[in-house]
Formats: C-alpha cells, structure tokens, sequence
C-alpha cells in the first residue's frame, strides 16, 4: 500500500513512504514537520495550505503524493525567515496584514506566485488572483494593501531577494517532534516600529 | 433542556469557584523564565474595577507574586496574556497597557500566553478565566496598568538604591532608567535581579493620559505579525508532541443521535489505523497521521440511534417558530400600551409597520478547524495544547473525565486560527473529546482534529431565529410604539451559566439589542419563545446582536420612510439621551458624505447600536444593477470604544466585523433538511470573498471614557446599513437572510 517517493522540497531532496494518495499537505505537516501549510477545507476551497509547485500556487490539500514525485515543492518556510523575510513577507508584516494569521501562509505565497509572473498587477488582478483565498477575520484591506506594497518593494531597486530557498529553514528529522522552546513567546520576533512611511 | 445532554458530553459542569494556584518556581518553569528574572503581578478585586474610575492612584491589594509582567535579564519584557489571542490582536494590546506605565522600550517588549489558572487569571466578568464578549481589554486595563506601575516603582527604587540617590530623582524613559544629575543609567535587565527582591508597592500612581506614548497611538507594530507570516507561529495544529497519534470523530449525522453499533474491521485495516474505540460522542479512530485517520473513519460502519434527534428540516421548524410567533412569549421588556398606540396612530394618520424577519442557523467556521492536543501526566491529570477559549471550564470538564482535580489539568494556550465565539463553550466540546480519546488511548499524545466538514456540520451554531415586528409612527412622524417577539434557541438553557442568563424565561441573549433599545419610543413590548432542539446552538461574533440589531435597524428604515423622514435625521430625534451612539452615527453619516445625492442604482444606507459597551454605526454605498444585482462597495464605520489602547487593532476589528456582518448576510446559511445539515464544506458553506470585501474607511471617536472593546461590536450594523442602502434603491426591505435567498446576490 505505501509507496516511496521522491521529490524535492525547499530545495532539498526528500523521500517520503506513504500511501500515494496521502494530500501532499499531510506530508508536508506530519512527515516533513512544516508548518507553513495550513489544513483548512482538504477541498481546495480556502487556500490556506498553498505551496508553490514547480514555480505555480497549487493548493496541496488535493494535490496527492504520487502527483509531487520528482517536483520542486516550496513552502513559506523556504522563502524567507523572521530575520531575513521575503519581500511579500515583508510587505505583508509592515500592513500588519493578519489577524488569526491562519489564512497567511496562503495569502503569501499566492501572491508570490502571481508577482513572479506579474510583477506590477492592479489591484483588481490582486483580487482575482486571491478570490480563492479565505480570510474569516476580515482582514481583506489589509491583505490587498500588503500584495500591492509588495510589488512596489520588489520593483524598487536594491530589494533583489534571492529567491532560492536556503538550508537555514529546511525541517530536520528531529523537528518533526520538537516543539519550539520559545513557541509561546510571540514576541521573539521582535516588537519593533513599524516605519514610519505609511 | 436536551442539548445539554446531547451526544454524552458530561453534564456535572463546574462550579466558578477557587483553584489551587501553582507553585511559583513551577510557574515560573512553565513561561521559561530563569532565575534572576523580575515578576509582577497585582490583583485587583472584581468590586474595584467599578469603584476606580478616575482614581489616579489605586494599590494592588493583594500583592502576590503572580506574574502578568517578566523583566529577565536579557532585558526582555514578556507580558503574560491570560486571554486568547485568536486574531482580535489581545497579547498586543495587554503588552501594550503594561509597557506603557512600565515605560518600557517597544522594541523590548514579547508577549505569552499565562497557563490556566482559576485563581490567578480569572476574567473578572466571568468569574473564570475565559475570553469573550469584547471584555479583555477592559478586565485587563487596571490590573495591567497596575502591574505596569508597579514594575516600574521596583525598577527605580532598585537603581536608587544601587545609586544611593533619592528615587525621585530617577527616571524611566524607553525601557532605561536614568539618574540625570550623576549621569548614571541602567538597562531593566541589569535591574531585574535587584528589583525582584524588593517588595512589591501597596500604591502605585498611574500616567496622565497626556503623557502616553503608546496608548493610543498608531504604527505600534503587532507582536505576532512577522511569526505569522514565516510560519513560525505556533497554532495547536502545528503541535507535535513525541509520538503523538492523530485522531478523528465519527460523530452522529443528526443532532441528538447516539451510537447503535459500529462495525470497525475495514477501518482497522486501513494502515497507519491503530485503533478504533466507541465513546459517548462517538467512534474515534485513532492512527499514525492524519490521513490514516480520515481513511479510517470512511472506512468505518456505524449505525445510530435516532430515537433523540432532530429529525425536522430547518424549513419544517421555520414553520414551527411561525406559529409560535402567533402566541405570546414571556416578556422581555414592556412599558406603556402598544397595542392601544397603535390603534391611535392608525387612527389619527399615522403609519403602522409590521414585518417577519429569518435569521438562518450560522457556522463558525474559523479557518484553523477545531482541534487540541492532550497527553496523560504520568503524576494525574493532562496536559492541554489548544487555542483555549475557556480555560476554566476546560479544567472542569478535563478532570471530570480523568476523575482529577481541576488543578491538575494543565493547558498550553496556542494562538487560535480564529473562534468567533465557537472555542469558547460551556460543556469544552472539542476538548472534551479529546480528553476522551486520550483517556481511551492512554500510551501517546492524541491530536483529535475536527475536519472542516466536522465543522460545518458539526452545529453550535448561531440559532435560527424569527422575529415579528410591529411599530408605528405618529401623524407628526414620531415613534410611538414597538412590538417585537423573538422566537429561536437558547443556547444558556441548560449550561452551567442558566442562572446568571436566563431571567424570567428570557435568555438574555436571545433578546440583548431589542429588549434595551436605544431608541426613545414611549410604549415598547418586546416577548421572547424559548425552543427547545438537539441542534447544539452558541454565542456568534456579536451573539444576539447579530439579529436584534439588524431587525431593529431595517425597520427604523422602514419607519423613517413612512413618517417621510431623513433615516439619520429620523434617529437623532430618538437618540437625544443617547449622546454616545449619537456621536458615532453623526460622525460616520459626515465622513460617508450623507445626503449627497446618490446616482442611479446607487443607494446608501446606516445603521447604529451598542453592543458590548461600545458604539458602532455604519454608512454602507451599494450598487443595485439592471439584473437587480448588489454589490457592496464602500462602507464607513465609526465607533466609540472609550480610551482606544492601540488603533490599528480597532481599525482591523472594525473591518473584520465589517467583513462578517456583510460576509454573512450575503450568502451564509446553514439549512437542514430531515434533520441532515446540507452544506459540508466552504464550496456549500460560502464565506465573504476577496471580491466581495468593499473600501472600508474606520474612524475612531477620540475619547478618554473607560476602555471597552472592539472584537464583537463591529458586526451588528454592517449588515443591515447594507440592507439600508438597497432599501433606498429598491423600496424592498430586506427581512430574509441572507440576501442571496432573495436572488439580489449570486
């Protein structure tokens, strides 16, 4: 019944036994211990489990296993970390653009995805690219707000990010059963201000 | 009544009462901090919080080294929230009063969440601790003022006394404390250690509200935005605990059903299953990962007992509630004649207006799906991980199951992928049923995950409600009378909070918002039927202002246009006692530009309330096109909260009642059919969409009133401001919800 596969996710290989119809997701979150993508519908109604496959949003939740074998996975650990965010990441801390922040992970990396092949969208291109994203929160301003001011900050000069994933954020095996010593400590991410150009 | 028994979830309740609070050094262990580390609390007895007022200076009564605030030597300030924070931005804003009369440096600033503990972090309105009805901000704004102060106090006399200088001569400015004439400073964390020997002060003097320098002010930046964006934010779905398995519920397709039998063998076959166990609230399987779970329990056969459940469609109990609205229902409110008023306005060229309005059952549905981690303590009791609303009553309800102390229940409170209202019951539901699972499968940790069908069709819901309006307005316009009967579920009945709920046979909340009206109207009658339905039924975002307010509102419309009438002008005349709520709608119709001619198609509309203490109105512009389709497309709001602690987070609150009053009304509906819920999922269960979220501009009424709050009071109005606006263009109000039953939204 289990069937091992290989495939590559964050820029590392990995090869995962499982049942082949197991939704990439699972995978992601039990075996690789990621937790960037959210379960939220397994219908690929909400968005939050998004990862981009092979340079394109894909909504890992009905995505199953054996369809990622031998593909490029990246979730929103490979793009970028509290100390070196991605410039969406980015974007999106400055608009302060969550509230639960369950919905985030997909709201980020579909945005990237439509950035990287639409790098200056209208706020009506953000809108239809996002349609299939869920917030309950209401935190909708926010977001569109964040998806334009990422565009401007990936356009302006001097922001390049290098956009391959790095080591740093790849799950090790023993991250699959550690819980973070600081996992409750919210602010470890730093409390500062945010700037001053809004 | 028969929900509180449904589906086998212990009944005994709890008792608000005292607990054991944990050993200092324990505690201490728990948050992570070392030794050397400053904690400070101050607890402020409930009658105090009324009594303080304006009082500048207040005393910690109780002095007892209970943390809300730890300064550790790395010169880290962490702020213990005892609320959740499910996204309405609490850790900030409780991080926030404690820095401000601390003094500390934002930058320094972190927040956690406090363990579960009865005694030392009750909500002071419920008397457990818990989080709901908008009241965190205002249960935390003495004591962590107080704690602040405090900290404060014991910062500077430990730098006098290392200066030997007077500690009137130190000041405190941005998380360094200074003695200016020596030219000496000190960091708090090089202070922790000294102050933590010192007592804690029997008085303290709070800040002059001129001299904030973070109340009140914007760009504070959140302290959970950048965890929550890299995915380093830890919800209790992200928990992983050595060896944990995951478990799934098979739970009666109709509420009220029990099991009858259960054949288990395919679902045993399924790999990674590793065991199947019946409970009272149903078959659990319990496997190696989640999808194993979800295989298995497809897999498995169960036969239920109907003999208890509801076996109506939600058309066939609409029906039911119709003729009970022909009765009389326990009273509510009452004062002068209605019906005698309106056989007079009838009579002398006023107008009479009477209209049923459907409320439908609504889901949460917040986007994390329900779902907690607990392992057995190898010395009693468990160990909770949860976005936990209640965790009073989760104590009670876990030890009731283990047969421990409540005590011994220790929770890990995780961020909350969103509530609503839905983590917060009077029974634990969920975590009551992982509490089960693990007592049933005792060798490893057990996540029992809700899926999101589990959800949807998993009740506590919003009730199903009627109601039937009839009021009147007077030859000269003026409103004269007010009947109104509420007829839906109780979801107090039953629950350990009855008592304080339910008066009279009146669930407060069922009639909150009508039976209080604002409006000056000088015969009212308002009367409530209290129905009893296995369909298991709870507080929403705004819980019965979710209904009253919208019925009420659509019809002040209806009256305003009959006494021929401005809708704002027409509730100003009613409002003159109610100078709050007159301020926000005045405030909210100048910045939407009321009055301004609207084009063809276009209409707007306003509604205005309290709810929760604060004040709300919205103006709503609308579009109505040649199919008769609306869209929403900007929509103001204005609120009076009192002294607002950070405005970014009432803004975001605002647009996120915004979205969900609006979202909801446009195409919410949970509806059953022969007892069996018809939506499953976000693609029959349809949430606001991005496309749908309209311009929404928020404006904050300066004001140095007590801080209340701002999660629930943002929902009451969108909607019907929405209804409003396509009245005006219409001439058809909008009495059924939602709109997309009316066929005005696809």
């Amino acid at each position: 019944m289990e069937n091992t596969i290989a495939l590559r996710v964050n820029g590392r290989a990995v090869s995962v036994t499982a049942m082949a119809d197991t939704p990439l997701l699972y995978i992601l979150r039990n075996d690789l211990a990621l937790n960037g993508p959210k379960y939220g519908c397994g219908l690929g109604e909400c968005g939050a489990c998004t990862v981009i496959l092979d340079g394109v949003a894909a909504r890992s939740c009905v995505i199953p296993l054996a369809g990622a074998e031998g593909r490029e996975v990246v979730t929103l650990e490979g793009l970028g970390s509290s100390s070196a965010p991605h410039p969406v990441q980015q974007a999106f801390i400055e608009e302060q653009a969550a509230q639960c922040g369950y919905c985030m992970n997909g709201m980020i990396m579909t945005a990237k995805a439509l950035l990287d092949r639409n790098p200056d969208p209208t706020m009506d291109e953000v809108r239809r690219a996002l349609s299939g994203n869920l917030c309950r929160c209401g935190t909708h301003v926010e977001i569109l707000r964040a998806v334009m001011r990422a565009a401007r900050l990936l356009s302006s000069p001097g922001a390049q990010h290098d956009d391959q994933p790095s080591d740093r954020h790849h799950a090790r095996p023993d991250d699959r059963i550690a819980v973070p010593a600081d996992a409750d400590l919210c602010g470890a991410d730093g409390g500062e201000r945010r700037p001053a150009d809004r | 009544m028969r929900q509180a028994a449904r589906n086998g979830f212990p009944e005994a309740g709890f008792a608000p009462g005292p607990l054991a609070a944990p050993s200092r050094r324990g505690f201490l262990k728990a948050i992570g901090a070392g030794a050397g580390a400053l904690v400070i609390g101050a607890h402020l007895p409930m009658p105090a919080l009324a009594a303080e007022a304006a009082a500048k200076t207040v005393g910690p009564a109780d002095p007892r080294p209970h943390a809300f605030i730890i300064i550790a030597p790395d010169n880290t300030v962490t702020v213990l929230a005892k609320h959740l924070d499910k996204g309405q931005g609490i850790v900030t804003g409780i991080a926030t009063i404690a820095a401000e009369e601390l003094d500390a440096d934002w930058s320094q600033v972190r927040g956690a969440f406090a363990p579960a503990d009865a005694k030392l972090y009750a909500n002071h309105f419920f008397g457990i601790q818990g989080t709901g009805g908008s009241t965190a901000i205002a249960n935390s704004w003495d004591e962590l003022r107080m704690a602040g102060a405090a900290a404060r106090a014991m910062l500077v006399a430990a730098a006098a006394a290392r200066w030997t200088v007077p500690a009137g001569e130190v000041t405190v400015s941005k998380g360094v404390v200074r003695h200016a004439a020596s030219n000496r400073s000190l960091t708090f964390g090089e202070l922790a250690e000294e102050a933590a020997k010192l007592p804690v002060p029997q008085q303290v003097k709070l800040k002059d509200p001129k001299d904030y320098v973070l109340i009140g002010k914007p760009d504070l930046h959140r302290l959970d935005h950048v965890s929550k964006t890299n995915g380093t934010a830890i919800f209790a779905m992200d928990i992983r605990r050595p060896d944990q398995v995951t478990a799934v519920l098979a739970r009666s397709p109709r509420f009220g059903g029990t099991v009858k039998s259960v054949d288990d063998a395919a679902a045993r076959k399924v790999p990674g299953v590793i065991e199947v166990v019946s409970l009272p609230v149903g078959v659990a399987v319990i496997a190696r990962n989640t999808w194993a779970a979800m295989k298995g329990r497809e897999a498995l056969t169960v036969t239920w007992d109907d003999v208890n459940s509801e076996m109506r469609g939600t058309d066939a109990m609409l029906a039911d509630y119709r003729k009970l609205a022909d009765q009389p229902g326990a009273a509510a409110a009452g004062k002068g004649d209605a019906d005698k008023a309106f056989a007079e306005a009838a009579a002398r060229g006023g107008h009479v207006v009477e209209g049923d309005f459907v409320f439908p059952y609504l889901a949460h549905a917040p986007m994390e799906p329900l779902n907690a981690v607990v392992a057995l303590n190898p010395e009693g009791g468990c160990t909770i991980w949860a976005g936990s609303q209640f965790q009073g009553v989760e104590q009670m309800v876990a030890a009731h199951i283990l047969g421990c102390k409540p005590e011994q229940v220790k929770i890990e409170t995780q961020w909350a992928g969103g509530s609503f209202g839905r983590r917060a019951t009077t029974n634990a539901d969920y975590i009551a049923e992982a509490v089960m699972v693990a007592k049933a499968y005792p060798k490893a940790p057990v996540h029992l995950v809700w899926t999101r069908e589990d959800d949807i069709k998993g009740g506590r819901y919003r009730p199903l409600f009627l109601h039937r309006i009839k009021a009147a307005v007077d030859d000269k316009g003026a409103l004269v009378a007010w009947k109104q009967r509420i007829v839906g579920q109780s979801f107090m009945a039953g629950t350990p909070f009855e008592a304080a709920m339910v008066k009279n046979g009146v669930d407060a909340t069922m009639v909150e918002g009508a039976s209080d009206m604002a409006y000056a109207v000088p015969n009212l009658a308002v009367d409530a039927h209290t129905v009893a339905s296995p369909v298991t039924t709870l507080w929403w975002r705004s819980v019965g202002h979710t209904h009253t307010a919208y019925s009420k509102e659509v019809m002040i419309d209806r009256l305003a246009k009959a006494a021929g009438k401005d809708p704002v002008a027409f509730r100003l005349e009613m409002l003159k006692d109610h100078p709050r709520l007159a301020g926000v709608l005045k405030l909210a119709a100048e910045k939407a530009g009321w009055g301004q001619p609207m084009p063809q198609g276009k209409g707007r509309g306003v509604a205005v309330h309290e709810s929760f203490n604060s004040y709300v109105a919205h103006v709503a512009d609308v579009t109505v096109d040649a199919k008769g389709q609306v869209k929403v497309d900007r929509v103001v709001v204005a609120i009076d909260c009192g002294q607002v602690i950070n405005p970014d987070i009432v803004k975001s609150q605002m647009e996120g009642g915004t979205g969900w009053g609006i979202g909801h009304a446009l195409r919410g509906e949970i509806t059953m059919t022969d007892g069996m819920v018809d939506q499953a999922n976000f693609d029959s269960f349809l949430p606001m969409r991005m496309s749908d979220m309209p311009v929404v501009e928020v404006h904050i009424m300066p004001s140095s009133e007590r801080p209340t709050g701002a999660g629930e009071p943002g929902v009451p109005t969108a909607a019907p401001a929405v209804a409003n606006a396509i009245f005006s263009v219409t001439g058809q109000p909008q009495q059924t919800l939602p709109f997309s039953r009316g066929g005005i939204v696809s």
